[in-house]
């Protein structure tokens, strides 16, 4: 896909994410806004997937750390195919199979369930050790929001990707800025954070994670990257795309409201429109 | 009945601690980057520099928290259930209760009234985890009233205490004036010769309304509110099992470990009595609205009631 097609797939994301948590009455779009652009980017562009084939061996692998932003993966994963987006509207409901948090039992295409955060990225290196055990080829790809590195096993899993070497991880920070109680540098300040994935032995790279030139430029210097696993700080806007949600931390997890919901939309198709005229 | 008050027990818990703040000065509380959702942001307004967040990090929010018992202050500690019991449990385990540490753990959004969060945040383990270890005490209030009475009786015993609070709006059954609370000994809430059906936390306004159900029936059920899970009533519980010789428990918790196994492991020693546990049966929850999970699982007062009633058949 070229940055056009991206630019205007990401926007079809994003509406899907406002559309299954204002169906939802719950559930998290700020966190799901911020990374629309590299799960995009993610399953459109730079994964070996195919939607028809959602199990197949040699696929390479993704693990939602940050489980929360479900809505994020879920909308891009129906956009990529593996199920109707009209599935969306379902998302937290009795029944549905789009549950709050990842569930890889019963949701296409996911391929870990995660939901308490700090978990994803040791399944994730485990993924990667696996293929490195096997001599397979695949490459494991794993986000984390920048409040949940505060959690010790994050660091765990780090040190022991760095020094396994493992070259066929990527970890992405999505660094928008905020967790649920306020800025994470006000709650308990991760930062530096590129300096920390340096001193577990990453290759590191410092990203806008809403240019689509430079996501491509860091997921093939990761490839690259031989000897070490990467790190992609991607820094984001919390809420990206809906006016009202931009930095704003109380969209953390909150779900629009009817009037809200219709203000999200026209924020969006507007987008969409320029997009058009490109 | 429409016109109960409701209001959920981590709103009580988030009041409380502003409430006793004055009178326990030692008091300070501990959360993880949940503390509008835990309502600590309550105690945090009033007090903000006896509020610490730690971050998402739990397991270390434990260890401060046993740092600072240790040095004389009273921590209470918060997140939800799932990480404050589960997640952290073994920091509960060696850091807190080993040590016999002052250490309270006000753990919120318990059992499957998490709703639509789901399975990996609806935790029905907690109380089995926490019951395990020796020297805790585990709390699990019903209501309003009843949750600012454990916080209280929490900071006024001295050592572990873990205490169980829910997100759903729980309606409020002990406003009297009578009303005490007692560390330990459960409270009959209704008479009856039939059967008898312990409940706790959440469940025990929804085991009112199945003996209420059941009395329509013709079959007199005894109520007992299990607000202490450890240490248990054991008295209470044995002489209603002799009275009634049918003993029914209700939990929002998983059947393994928890009230109905506590329950049991008392009458199998004491006085063999015929025991249906009600709770979670051995698997996880799902997404979906609290009400409705509940009315699925059979934990409000019909779905307890017709399992009641299949039993004594
Ligand atoms: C172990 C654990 N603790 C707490 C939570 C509750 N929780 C969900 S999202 C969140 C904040 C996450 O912030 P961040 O990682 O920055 O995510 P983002 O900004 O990308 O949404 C918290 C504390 C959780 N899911 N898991
Ligand atoms: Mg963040």
């Amino acid at each position: 896909m070229n940055k056009l097609e991206l630019q205007k797939t990401a926007n079809e994301v994003r509406k899907g994410i406002v559309t299954a948590v204002h169906s939802a009455k719950a559930g998290h779009p700020g966190g799901s806004l911020s990374a629309a652009d590299i799960f995009t980017y993610l399953y459109f562009e730079e994964m070996n997937i195919d939607p028809n084939d959602p199990k197949k061996p040699d696929r390479d692998r993704f693990v939602l750390s940050k489980g929360h932003t479900a809505p994020g993966l879920y909308s891009t994963l129906a956009q990529r195919g593996y199920f109707p987006v009209e599935d969306l509207k379902g998302l937290r409901h009795l029944g549905c199979y789009l549950q709050g948090h990842p569930d890889m039992k019963h949701i296409p295409g996911v391929d870990m369930s995660s939901g308490s955060l700090g978990q994803g990225i040791s399944a994730a290196v485990g993924m990667a050790l696996s293929a490195k055990l096997s001599g397979d080829s695949y490459r494991v790809y794993t986000l984390l929001g920048d409040g949940e590195i505060q959690e010790g096993q994050v660091w765990e899993a780090s040190m022991f990707a760095g020094a396994r070497k493992l070259d066929n991880l990527v970890v992405i920070v999505d660094n928008n800025g905020l967790q649920i109680d306020g800025k994470i540098e006000d709650v308990c300040s991760p930062y530096p954070i590129d300096k920390k994935f340096e001193a577990f032995n990453f290759h590191v790279i410092n990203v806008d994670a809403h240019d689509f030139d430079a996501l491509a430029a860091a997921f093939n210097e990761a490839k690259a990257t031989k000897g070490q696993p990467t790190a992609i700080i991607a820094h984001s806007t919390k809420g990206k795309g809906v006016s009202y949600m931009e930095n704003n931390a109380g969209w953390h997890g909150k779900a629009p409201n009817d009037e809200e919901y219709a203000t999200a939309m026209a924020d969006l198709e507007k987008v969409g429109e320029a997009l058009c005229q490109k | 009945m429409s016109e109960v008050k409701k209001i959920a027990t981590r709103v009580s818990y988030g009041n409380a601690l502003t409430e006793l703040a004055e009178e326990f000065p030692d008091l300070v509380v501990l959360d993880a980057d949940l503390a509008a959702a835990t309502q600590t942001g309550i105690f945090k307004k009033a007090y903000p520099d006896r509020h610490i967040d730690c971050g998402i990090a739990e397991c270390n929010m434990v260890g401060i928290a046993a740092g600072l018992a240790a040095t004389g202050k009273i921590p209470f500690v918060s997140s939800f259930a799932m990480f404050a019991a589960g997640r952290a449990f073994e920091q509960v385990r060696n850091s807190v209760g080993y040590p016999k540490l002052n250490v309270k753990i006000g753990a919120t959004h318990a059992g499957i009234s998490v709703g639509e969060d789901g399975a990996s945040h609806q935790c029905n383990e907690d109380i089995a985890l926490m019951r395990t270890i020796p020297g805790m005490v585990v709390l699990n209030p019903s209501d309003d009233v009843e949750a600012k009475a454990a916080v209280r009786a929490a900071l006024e015993h001295d050592g572990p205490v873990y205490c169980r609070f829910g997100r759903l709006a729980a309606p409020v059954i002990n406003d009297r004036p009578d009303y005490k609370f007692e560390l330990g000994k459960g409270v009959v809430l209704r008479e009856g010769k039939d059967v008898a059906i312990v409940a706790t936390g959440l469940e025990v306004s929804f085991a009112l309304e199945a003996a209420e159900k059941l009395a329509a029936d013709g079959i007199d059920a005894k109520v007992i509110n299990i607000h202490t899970i450890k240490p248990l009533d054991e008295d209470l519980i044995v002489a209603a099992a002799k009275e009634t010789g049918k003993v029914v428990t209700v939990e929002e918790h998983s059947v393994i470990g928890g009230l109905g196994s506590a329950v049991c492991d008392v009458l199998c020693a004491k006085a063999p009595t015929p025991v249906l546990k009600i709770g979670m049966q051995d698997m996880f929850g799902e997404s979906g609205p609290a009400v409705a999970l509940l009315e699925k699982y059979k934990l409000d007062g019909n779905g307890i009631y017709e399992q009641v009633k299949d039993w004594l058949k």
